[in-house]
This record gives C-alpha cells, structure tokens and sequence, in this order.
C-alpha cells in the first residue's frame, strides 16, 4: 500500500528482525547490476551520430584518464584534459557561446546512453541562445568541463553526466551548472539538477530549471551558492497547471 | 620541525609533524591520492614508532595549518581548555593511547579531558590505536544532546529516519516516513535529503514533517539537509525549521568549497535557537562530515584525511549540535577503497568525536563503485553499536533512491537492537509503546490495518498547504 507512492524499498516485512530472503536477494541482484553498469564503456560513436541528426556539431575530448580502473582511483586526471585534446580546443578557434553544453560519461555511461539526446533536445527546443556545438568527454569528471569551456571562450557551462549509479536507477543523469567557469572552480560556483531520467526529473522540466538557472545568472553575475533555484516559483506565477 | 626515526639501521626522516602524521595513518587511497600515504610497510611502522613518542604538548606548539592562514586551526588554539588538558598533559601520545585503555579511566575522566585534546591529539593516539582500542575507548565516552529527544544515554541507539525521494515528492516521502515509523525509527532526527535546492519545495518539506511530528506528537525532530543560507531564508520566511543542517570540514578553505564559514554558521545557529522550538534541550545543529572532502576540494594543506576529519570536530562542537555523523562510506573508492579501509575510517571518526566530546553518529555506508557490499556494512553496524554509537541512518531497504548509495535500513536497526540489547531514546521509545508500535520487552509489533498511523495515512497523502 505505501510502495504506490514511492521507489523507495517501503513496506518490506520481516522474518524476525532481518530481511526475508527474497527481500535480500532482490537487493542484491541490483547491486550486481548496479557495479555491472559502473564498467560499461559509453558508445561514443552511436552518440554522436544522434548528436549531429539534432544539426550539432560535436567536439570530442578525453580527460587524461586511460581506462576505468583508473578513473575510479584518480579523480584528479578525470578534471583534467588529455594535452593534445587540450591543444586541439585551443587551435580550434570555434566561435564562442554564452551557454556550452559538455557531455560526460561519468559513473554511468548508461545514464548518458538513455537520457542525453531527449535531454539535449529539450534544451535545444527552449534555448535562447545558439547551440551550434557542444562537446562529448570521456572519462570525464564534472570540473573536466571548467577547462573546456575557459579554452572555448563559454560564458556559462553546463555539463551532462552520468550520476553515481543507485540500486534502483542504474542510468540517473545530473547537470552541473557554472557561471564563467575555469579551471579551479569548486562547488560552490555550481548549481546542481540531478535524478534526470523518466522515473525522475523530466528532461523538460530539467530543461527549464537549467534554462532559467541560466537567465538569472546573467541577471546578477554568478552561479553557484549566490543563485538560489526559485524556478518552481517562477513557473508557479507563469502557470499554476505546471506543478 | 622534523622528525626521525631509525628501523634496522635505515634513517626515516618525517620534514614536520603533518608528514609524519599522514606517514603513521593506516593506508587508504585518499592520502595515496594525495602523495602523503607512506610508501612501505615499514615506513609506515616508522613513523608510528615515532609518533608515540612525541609529546601531546607538541601539537599546541607546532600547528598544522598556520594560525595566521585557517580559522579553523584559530578556533582550535583559541578554544582549548589547558586545565581539561592538565591530567594527560605530560603524556606523549603513545602513552595517552595506555591512559585512555586503563581501568581507572573512566567515563568521568575522559569528560574531564574531552576541551583539553585537540582534534590533533585524537588523530594522533588514533592512528597508534587498534580497532578494538576504537571501540573499546569510544563506549566510554558519555556524550549526550536534547533537542524534543534525548540521545546518547548508556544503552541506547537512535536512528535518523531518512525518507528521500529521487525528485522530492511529499506523498513518497511521506510513505517512507510512516514505514520508518512503523519500524520504530527516527528518533535522532526525521531527516530529508532534497534532490532539489529550490525555496518553495524545499518549504513544503517542513511543513510536511512539521504535520508528521506535531500532528502524531512524535518526540523528535525535523531537518531538511539543504544548504544552510537555505535554511536560513526558510527561517526568516517563517518556515517550522527544528535542526539547521550544514556539511562542515576540517580547513578554511575546504569550508569555503562548501559555502560556509563559522560566521554564517554561528548566524544559522542564533536564528535556530531563536525559533525556541527544542522542548527538552537547545542542541539545535546538524552536522555531516566525511574523510577525503578536503582532499576533494584541493584544500587539505597536505595534511592526512583522517586528520582533516577530525578538524572538522573543532568546527562541530564550538556550536554543541544535537547530532553529527561521519558519511563514512559515501564519498567513494579514491578516497576509501574498500570494505577495510571503509571500516577503519568508520572506527576512527567515531572514537574521535566521541573523545572531543560530539554526538557521533555514522552513516555506515557504501557506494556501487567501492570494492564493498552490504557484508562490510553488516559488519562495521555490529562493531559500532559495541562502540556506543550515538545513532545511525535508517533508510527503506537499505536503498537510497534519491542519493543512489546503500546505508542502513530500518531492519539493521531491529537487528542491532536485539543482538545489542539497545532502546531508542528514552522519550521515543515511551511513545512507541503508547502507540503499540513497539511492546513493553522492545519487540516491533505486526502492523494492523487498524493502527493509527495508517488510519491517517490518506490525510498525510494529500497535498499539505
């Protein structure tokens, strides 16, 4: 009766104090999946094409990580680019954007698989500036994304990556939010949406919440703990239907 | 100064006190991250050896992070208590770690000392300590907080019940509640963390809990884990806030990754306490920590992550929070690789808060990318509630939707209850039993479709405001 409203594991029962055996095995069978979906490798190329079908260019970068393993142990090499990526961003001379879009694999490359093409497209569709390109990194870290857009000359970044995957969300994707980003950024110039995925956070209402974090950091010159999420506000004055 | 030490006729030179702390700390990944771990089994042994030897006084004269460049190293000189210090003052650390396994040391004594030891000294003795050293200490410790509950008493273990939802939905969060209820949890804290840091949802929280608590006169309380000018705005609009909530670490600057200095949160605790809304104390803060967040926001000064750790204990008591807990297991493998290193790291921050005189709890947890599963977390459960742990998570299942990491679930608690022989609070434990949730001997009784929390249920579920 309680687990219609929730995903949470509510209303289990109990053999004594403990768990029953098929409460335990369910959990689990879904951390197997869970670790199981830490160590898929993101399809980088199936990406792009439906990327480039949306009419954007896609720039492709590496972080200076060489394979899993090591991407779990050296956080600091996922926040960093790969030099010759870094020399290609720099020579490349792309014209500059007020809001760049970076995709990475984070810790669920399942995440980006599901969720980043309808996720981009709803930001594309409310956008009101041009999204010519973006950029897609592997082995990417959320900070990996402040040096990519100081060498692209962005005024704002936002970065779509997978999320640590849950039990029961394998595949949750979160965007991370920073307003004249570059390279040292800490959190706290960031704002956060995360649980984007169908059972979550809609990719249309992720879309308006980036879109209007976007607007009211132009409006008063920061992200981060300087912008407080009021859109909910916002789009209640808008349309009372919306919530 | 440095420091030196000989091992079968190799010279092992430590350039000052922060290397070789970081050279004595049991391996983990975070301080191999960090390049500060010891690079041998025996020159970890080394600077153990070494360590034991140095004077506690040593660590009020040679400070880890310069007075003049870290409030929180300001906060530690500023605020230490020398006649709290006086007995165990002559005492090198090794020795301190004898003092604190006498006999003749007691709970008194160690109340008497807990303003006397720096976080410094307990990161010390602590990396000289065993893991039964950490228990065996720690349940001696007495520390206790009242806010609406009492928690920390001598045979007892509290629960925050932890009823999140991936995108915040007061229905779903409020099923989670009521289960948690019906299990006999909560009565630390019912505590939300939101997917969402938006004004307006963020309020409907507390009115929510606001609705569970009065309306059930459950002695508890409430939080909402939001950052803590959140929950200062919330305030001043008048919102029913009983616990402020802020992440806190061990340096200046790694609190100001987080948004927060010790100005802001003395103003969140002022305007906490001025809501009066404790009935049986004013412990009115919430504190999170966990090893690594130093590191993590390239703030640790090269000092070890556990050291770091308990700094963050400095910052915590100087506003007597009702709760504090170490996240110990969320912050993921560069950090904390596996089962081993989880549970050490678990240990340690409970011996240490526990002797600088803090309410500790732990979420005893692990992430989908950690080596660990959910037998280390059963294990390290079993170790803490031995310690005296003052309370621990309580989450559905043992899933969380809405921060994807498995803690302890509502049945962990009834396990460590019975294999423990551990009550809720006093407070809590009357009303489980008023509300035939829980029976005179402390067993959970089954639920009838009759109980009162059910029968409330459908007006719970209907949009509240």
């Amino acid at each position: 009766m309680l687990n219609v409203h929730t995903p949470a594991r509510v209303a289990l029962g109990r053999v004594g104090s403990s768990l029953s055996t098929r409460r335990i095995q369910e959990l689990e069978l879904a951390h197997g999946m869970a670790r199981d979906a830490v160590h898929l490798a993101l399809d980088k190329q199936a990406l792009k094409q439906s990327l480039q079908d949306l009419g954007l260019d896609v720039i492709e970068v590496q972080s200076q990580v060489q394979d899993r393993a090591e991407y779990l142990m050296r956080p600091d090499k996922g926040r960093m680019l790969n030099p010759e990526c870094r020399r290609q961003l720099t020579e490349l001379k792309a014209s500059s954007v007020p809001l760049l879009l970076v995709i990475g694999d984070g810790l669920s490359s399942m995440a980006i698989a599901n969720h980043a093409v309808p996720l981009v497209k709803a930001i594309q569709s409310d956008c009101p500036w041009p999204l010519p390109y973006l950029v897609l990194a592997g082995q990417a870290r959320v900070a990996l994304a402040d040096e990519i857009a100081q060498l692209l000359g962005a005024q704002m970044v936002a970065v779509l990556i997978g999320e640590r995957p849950g039990l029961s969300s394998p595949d949750s994707l979160g965007i991370y939010f920073t307003y004249q980003p570059k390279t040292g950024c800490t959190d706290d110039a960031r704002n956060c949406i995360s649980n984007i995925r169908p059972q979550g956070l809609s990719y249309q209402r992720a879309a308006q919440k980036l879109l209007w974090l976007a607007a009211e950091a132009m409006r008063i010159g920061g992200s981060g703990i300087v912008l407080k999420d009021q859109s909910d506000q916002r789009l209640h004055q808008i349309d009372p239907q919306v919530r | 100064m440095s420091y030196q030490q000989t091992v079968a006729g190799v010279v092992y030179r430590f350039a000052d006190l922060k290397v070789l702390m970081a050279r004595a700390s049991p391996l983990r990944s975070g301080d191999c991250l960090a390049g500060i771990a010891a690079q041998t089994a025996t020159e970890h042994m080394a600077a153990r050896l070494c360590l034991a030897d140095i004077p506690l006084q040593a660590f009020l004269n040679e400070l880890l992070i310069p007075y003049e460049d870290d409030e929180i190293s300001r906060l530690i000189v500023d605020s230490h208590d020398k006649d709290a210090f006086a007995p165990v003052s002559h005492l090198t650390v090794g020795d301190f770690r004898n003092w604190l396994l006498l006999d003749s040391t007691g709970p008194a004594e160690l109340a008497a000392i807990s303003t006397g030891v720096t976080p410094e000294m307990a990161a010390a003795v602590c990396k000289l300590m065993r893991n039964q050293d950490l228990v065996l200490v720690a349940r001696k410790c007495r520390v206790n907080s009242a806010f609406r509950s009492t928690v920390g008493l001598p045979g007892r273990l509290s629960s925050r019940l932890q009823p999140n939802h991936p995108t915040d939905d007061v229905k779903g969060i409020a099923a989670a509640i009521l289960d948690g209820l019906l299990y006999g949890c909560g009565d630390a804290v019912i505590g939300i963390n939101p997917a969402s840091d938006s004004i307006p949802q963020l309020r409907e929280l507390y009115y929510l809990l606001d609705e569970v608590i009065s309306h059930y006169h459950i002695p508890t309380q409430s939080c909402v884990l939001t950052h803590v000018t959140n929950q200062i705005q919330l305030m001043e609009k008048g919102a029913p806030v009983d616990l402020v909530f802020q992440s806190i670490a061990g340096t200046q600057a790694a609190n100001k990754s987080f948004g927060v200095d010790l100005t802001l949160l003395s103003e969140a605790q002022s305007a906490a306490l001025s809501l009066k809304r404790g009935t049986l104390g004013d412990n009115v803060m919430y504190f999170e920590t966990g090893q690594g967040s130093a590191l993590s926001a390239n703030a640790h000064h090269g000092i070890d992550q556990q050291t770091c750790e308990a700094r963050a204990y400095a910052v915590a008591r100087q506003f007597s929070p009702l709760l504090i807990n170490s996240v110990v297991g969320f912050i993921g493998p560069e950090y904390l690789y596996d089962g081993k290193q989880i549970t050490r790291a678990g240990l340690e921050d409970h011996f240490c808060g526990k002797l600088l005189g803090l309410p500790m709890g732990v979420d005893i947890c692990y992430t989908n990318h950690a080596e660990a599963d959910q037998n280390d977390l059963d294990n390290l459960m079993i170790l803490l509630a031995n310690a005296g742990l003052t309370f621990l998570m309580g989450v559905p299942g043992g899933d969380d939707v809405m921060l994807n990491y498995q803690s302890t679930s509502f049945h962990d608690i009834l396990v460590l209850r019975q294999l423990c022989a551990l009550a809720p609070a006093p407070e809590f434990e009357q009303w489980l039993i008023k509300m035939a949730i829980m029976d005179a001997n402390g067993c959970i009784c089954p639920v009838a479709e009759a109980h009162p929390l059910i029968q409330g249920l459908p007006r719970l579920l209907q949009p509240i405001n």
